[in-house]
């Protein structure tokens, strides 16, 4: 398989992209897909603005699909992040793990995300509904503990 | 080599990339922030922390200790807030 790895302003679907990765296959028996989402934290945000590393977001993305790959047993693999200015409602990431069985499909889904989160070089600032800019999320230590729970 | 910063480490040093050239001695990525650090109050509080401040070479994660020799590209930034 050849993993798809995308990073884009551009908006994407779902169901285009599982449609893509089983289309003509007939070993898939599971696909999880997660979608990462904007919200508005209770009506304070107005967008979510995304900078990246062009470059290493790509290289570390496909790297961390690597490890996903070498852990569990993957039949299809995808991951789409958006860049930019983000509104709530609108898609930030997405993620397609395909295997013959759920359990693999589902534990890679979760691990990806998890890396994801703490390693691909991609920073959220608040754009607040004031119309003022906010500051640089910070990262929490729930999210490195998450990724933790894997090595 | 080729420094690139991103999000608020971008934003206190005021610039996104720049081409700098350190001497000899400055052999890790510790000791180009010190480098860097004596450089300017704006770099200064870019790593007043230095702890919080991430790097990649060549766009790899490394660690502080990692040598910089031959590098191409050295990034610094902000913990990741992606996903």
């Amino acid at each position: 398989m050849t993993p798809t790895v995308r990073i884009q302003a551009a908006d994407f679907d779902a169901a285009t992209e599982v449609a893509a990765l089983t289309e003509g296959r007939s070993d898939i028996g599971a696909v999880v897909t997660f979608t990462g989402l904007c919200r508005d934290e209770g009506g304070r945000l107005a967008a979510l603005e995304l900078e990246h590393y062009p470059g290493m977001a790509e290289a570390e993305v496909a790297r961390v699909v690597e490890e996903a790959r070498a852990r569990w047993p993957l039949s299809g693999a995808a991951v789409i992040h958006r860049f930019g200015l983000i509104r709530p409602g609108q898609n930030i990431v997405l993620v397609i793990t395909a295997s013959s069985h759920r359990r693999a499909a589902f534990e890679a889904a979760e691990f990806l995300m998890d890396y994801l989160k703490t390693r691909a070089p991609f920073w959220k600032r608040e754009h607040r509904a004031d119309g003022t800019t906010g500051a640089w999320v910070e990262a929490t230590r729930a999210d490195d503990a998450a990724a933790e729970r894997w090595t | 080599m080729k420094l690139v910063y991103f999000a608020w480490v971008r934003e206190r040093i005021g610039k996104t990339d720049e081409e700098v050239e350190p001497p000899v001695a400055v052999a890790t990525v510790a000791d180009l922030v010190r480098w860097l650090k004596e450089r300017g109050e704006e770099y200064a509080y870019a790593f007043e922390n230095e702890a919080v401040v991430r790097a990649a070479i060549d766009r790899r994660h490394v660690k502080p200790d990692a040598a910089i020799a031959g590098a191409r590209e050295i990034a610094f930034f902000p913990p990741m807030t992606g996903g």
